[in-house]
């Protein structure tokens, strides 16, 4: 499951295009989490949930700011992630399976918004940074 | 059974109306196969799965695809008694295919993605969080059966 050199070569690559937009995009897949798994809310009890919310609008920015972060050290990501890391494990105890919901409706807003790059091939190592990117929040979770 | 508004319901069939069925049904089983490399696992003799193009432009996936995807679309159709709807295929899939259920689940969001690739403008949040429950129904229903 972990990333091969192919995967981050296509990741590099695709990340030029995805990367400088996807800080605008990001918010769109956080409010589309919380519509389409409203359990994930539960962790966001003082949020404005309204569409266009500047909560989620933060929000949705701080984690494209993070997963250009994953990509940018895509070989050390334990490393470059470990703040984040410490800080899911000690404070925000995201139980680890809505890291895959997340996944998905980054995934969902990136084909609607970038549909020539969402190629089968792109979206394997899309998915597949994702789950790089979950393991290493969860890493010290116990 | 899936508890949708008569928004969400419109939605779904106004999108769904729009879907080339088989032509998506296809696409969606491609990519589950090329995404989750280990659903293959169900499709051995389908030929030639060893790249990504192959898997994406192989006759029997596209034929399989197709036939899954009408079935889904009859089950739209019935999204007051999907467990009544899929309950002879729920039984196929647990007793002669063996499949475990969690295979449906990564379908139904793969297909999701899917109608984000080509409908994006019309798959908005309100419009995905109903399909969402489309597809949670769907795979439930699939997997009711199972014993």
């Amino acid at each position: 499951m972990s990333l091969s050199n192919e995967d981050k070569a296509c990741l590099r690559s695709v990340w030029k295009e995805i990367g400088p937009s996807w800080p605008e995009h990001c918010p769109d897949a956080i409010y589309r989490m919380f519509l389409s798994f409203p359990s994930t809310k539960t962790y966001f009890p003082n949020f404005d949930i309204s569409p266009g919310s500047p909560q989620i609008q933060a929000h949705g920015r701080k984690v494209a700011d993070a997963l250009n972060k994953a990509v940018e050290h895509i070989d050390d990501m334990p490393a470059a992630l470990s703040d984040l890391s410490d800080k899911h494990s000690q404070e925000l105890r995201v139980d680890p399976v809505n890291f895959k919901l997340l996944k998905h409706t980054m995934l969902v807003t990136m084909a609607a918004n970038y549909p020539e790059i969402l190629t089968p091939e792109v979206l394997l190592s899309l998915d597949k940074l994702m789950e790089a990117v979950s393991r290493v929040l969860i890493s010290r979770y116990r | 059974m899936v508890h949708l508004s008569n928004e969400e319901k419109a939605a779904v069939t106004s999108l769904w109306g729009k879907v080339n069925v088989e032509e998506t049904g296809g696409e969606a089983l491609g990519r589950l196969l090329v995404v989750y490399p280990w659903t293959q696992r169900f499709f051995e003799h389908f030929g030639d799965l060893s790249s990504p193009s192959a898997i994406m432009g192989n006759p029997k996936v596209k034929a399989h695809g197709a036939k899954v995807l009408a079935s889904f679309s009859e089950g739209l159709n019935h999204l007051d008694n999907l467990k009544g709807t899929f309950a002879k295929l729920s039984e196929l899939h647990c007793d002669k295919l063996h499949v475990d259920p969690e295979n449906f689940r990564l379908l139904g969001n793969v297909i999701v993605i899917v109608l984000a690739h080509h409908h994006g403008h019309d798959l908005t949040p309100t419009v995905q969080a109903a399909f969402q429950k489309v597809v949670a129904g769907v795979a439930h229903a699939l997997g009711h059966k199972y014993h």
